[in-house]
């Protein structure tokens, strides 16, 4: 009965006048940033981290939950409206959503996404409350040389779970790694590749990194492809879905609920993966697999609920492990350490209330997603229907802005335009910038528990192999590698990651 | 078959091996330590040392197989949305809030072939300043200068 009562301490929390009021303009920013096309989660929540500086902890982390799931679900409105996805969860929406729209049933596909992703939150939330408590007690017994692992263990799994090339996934994530290491080191004090800047001897801040290769490196890609975007939007009606639609939908909502809060938890898997399975999933189970792309219903239910779900569930290895499994949760640890909060295992016991006020508060969010979306989506279309080149300076000011007021320090706003460019440079050469992210919020910790395990072990490097819940993952790290490289699961990977694009 | 030097995996790899070699390069002289008491050098040096070598396997694997090209950089919206936020950064103590955010907005526009300097484009401008001036300054008290050195301070 202690998750009960835990719950309830949650709903005390999350119930106070200014907490939902975070909550709920979270949501609200969240999704009018996340239509927007081109602006996934990942940028939309980097872009919006500086508001919630001011606040304190426990309503920032609200707040950015709020931003994360509106995000989410601004981006599956514009998968379905304008077939426009906006991060790599929302492409698979995309595929049958936007034949929906286009045979005018626009709105039972909205409320269907509205309705699979508010039911997989519920259950997500459920399975986090009961889930995280005794993880956090695994991991309070973990000593440096478990972390070390788990974290070589997450860094393989989102390299070999991400879309893309292995080789380049592994390059940025050493990149990063690297990057992250910039500024002062704990242990000895010595500054390291500042370039005699003092600016950044505290290291360079992961809002600055995300802001230039997420925000302005992905202007500068979608100018590029300007002549491309052409949206055309009719008005959306018939919101309700009939009583036939929820007996399709129910279905494919559990598998999807299920199948996405499975996947969540698993490092580097988040709402991208498990949208893409869903909708295999979907397309195997059903009667009529040839509707699919055509605008099947289940097509946008099943993912849809699965992205949620996993989106929601992958807060759990981040909240009791401190381990980031994909650039959104990366981004949520740096608006923990910047808020003073170092996560892991402890933050449950030693912050009850901010662990469990933002459990609850996820559910509320999602409640807020299924009431206040629905009757605002002329707002949402209004917005979608914004041309991108009025839309782009405004996201740069506000960027330039929210990058500068972190420390209000122009050096900042010159660092962000240099790696604005690295990010445009990556994405022509088809590295993706997300694992880099990984790494440089790892960089430090990794180091670190890599350094403590060498020195309790007097430079034994055996202590690894040698404990048991280390030896363990980094053995999965190996299978999962050596699997991966495999000449037949890497056709077949290749071949999966192909129907998705 | 596109020849080597157009090739992604190619450029990646010179990428990777430039940042690991620069990596190296200025971290020689961080102290090693020994494996069990490791030095400011340590895990930057292995790190830096991986990096090349994903480098030179990236750079390889372009010889070898068929790659895509680069294909062509769109120099324009790049010089010209980099430019404008650095142009920011550079405005912003020198000439005030006003000033860096209309050239930051002016400058990253004429990336996009659509914008036309016409009214409704002025009129966005203004809002868009108006706004950040009440929003940023005004309402959350964002240490921007509205007026800079340049104009007496």
């Amino acid at each position: 009965m202690e998750t009960i009562s835990n719950l309830w301490l949650g709903l005390e929390t999350a119930l106070t006048f200014w907490n939902l009021t975070y909550c709920m303009t979270g949501v609200l920013l969240g999704t009018a940033i996340g239509v927007l096309p081109g602006l996934g989660p990942t940028a939309t929540i980097a872009m919006l981290l500086p508001v919630t500086f001011g606040l304190p902890p426990v309503s920032a982390l609200i707040m950015l939950a709020g931003i994360y799931y509106g995000a989410q679900y601004g981006g599956s409105t514009t998968a379905i409206l304008v077939n426009l996805p906006g991060e790599s969860s929302s492409v698979v929406t995309a595929l049958d959503g936007y034949q929906m729209a286009r045979q005018g049933k626009a709105g039972k596909a909205l409320a269907t996404a509205a309705i699979g992703s508010f039911f997989a939150g519920t259950v997500a939330t459920v399975l986090l409350a009961v889930f995280a408590p005794p993880l956090a007690d695994l991991a309070l017994q973990f000593g440096p040389a478990e972390y070390f692992s788990l974290m070589v263990l997450g860094l393989v799994a989102s390299v070999v779970l991400a879309h893309g090339s292995l080789l380049h996934a592994f390059g940025m994530i050493i990149l990063g790694l690297i990057l992250g290491l910039i500024g002062t080191d704990v242990n000895s004090g010595t500054t390291r590749y500042t370039f005699g800047f003092p600016q950044i001897a505290d290291g360079i801040n992961f809002v600055v990194v995300a802001m230039g290769v997420f925000g302005l490196g992905e202007i500068i890609g979608n100018l590029e492809n300007e002549a491309t975007r052409t949206a055309v939007l009719k008005s959306v009606t018939g919101l309700m879905p009939t009583r036939e639609d929820l007996k399709r939908i129910a279905a494919p909502i559990l598998r999807g609920t299920i199948l996405g809060s499975m996947l969540g938890i698993l490092p580097g898997g988040g709402a991208m993966l498990a949208s893409f399975a869903a909708y295999t999933l979907e397309k195997k189970v059903s009667r009529t697999p040839e509707q699919f792309g055509k605008g099947a219903i289940e097509g946008v239910a099943g993912p849809e609920s699965a992205n949620n779900a996993g989106a929601q569930t992958s807060f759990i290895p981040m909240l009791t492990l401190g381990i980031p499994s994909n650039p959104v949760m990366a981004l949520m640890i740096g608006a923990m350490i910047m808020q003073g909060i170092q996560p892991g295992p402890s933050v449950m016991t030693e912050q009850p209330v901010l662990f469990w006020g933002l459990i609850v508060s996820m559910w509320i969010g999602n409640l807020f997603l299924l009431v206040l979306n629905l009757p605002l989506i002329g707002l949402w279309v209004r917005m979608i229907s914004v041309p991108y080149h009025f839309l782009y300076p405004a996201i740069l000011v506000f960027c330039a802005i929210g990058v500068f007021s972190l420390n209000n320090a122009t050096f900042d706003v010159y660092l962000m335009a240099i790696f604005g460019f690295l990010g445009y440079i990556f994405r022509k050469l088809d590295c993706e910038p997300a694992p880099m992210l990984l790494g440089f919020i790892l960089g430090p910790m990794m180091e670190e528990h890599l350094r403590r395990a060498m020195l309790i072990s007097k430079g034994d490097t055996m202590v690894f192999l040698g404990r048991p819940i280390s030896a363990t993952m980094l053995i999965l790290a190996f299978i999962l590698l050596a699997t991966v490289l495999a000449p037949a699961v890497r056709q077949k990977r290749e071949e999966a990651f192909q129907e998705e694009g | 078959m596109s020849h080597v030097l157009q090739k992604k995996d190619f450029w990646a790899g010179v990428l990777y091996i430039a940042f690991g070699a620069a990596a190296f390069w200025i971290g020689r002289d961080y102290p090693m330590g020994t494996a069990g008491r490791m030095g400011a050098g340590y895990f930057p040096s292995v790190l830096s040392v991986i990096l090349m070598l994903i480098g030179l396997l990236s750079a390889a694997r372009a010889f070898r197989q068929e790659g895509q090209p680069v294909g062509a950089i769109a120099w324009k919206p790049l010089a010209l949305v980099v430019g404008s936020v650095a142009l920011f950064g550079l405005l912003l103590p020198t000439a005030g809030l006003v000033v860096a955010l209309t050239v930051l907005i002016l400058t990253s526009a004429f990336a996009s072939q659509y914008f036309r300097l016409d009214p409704k484009a002025v009129a966005g401008l203004i809002l868009l300043v108006a706004f950040c001036t009440v929003v940023f300054v005004k309402a959350l008290g964002v240490p921007l200068p509205l007026v800079g050195s340049w104009f007496g301070e």
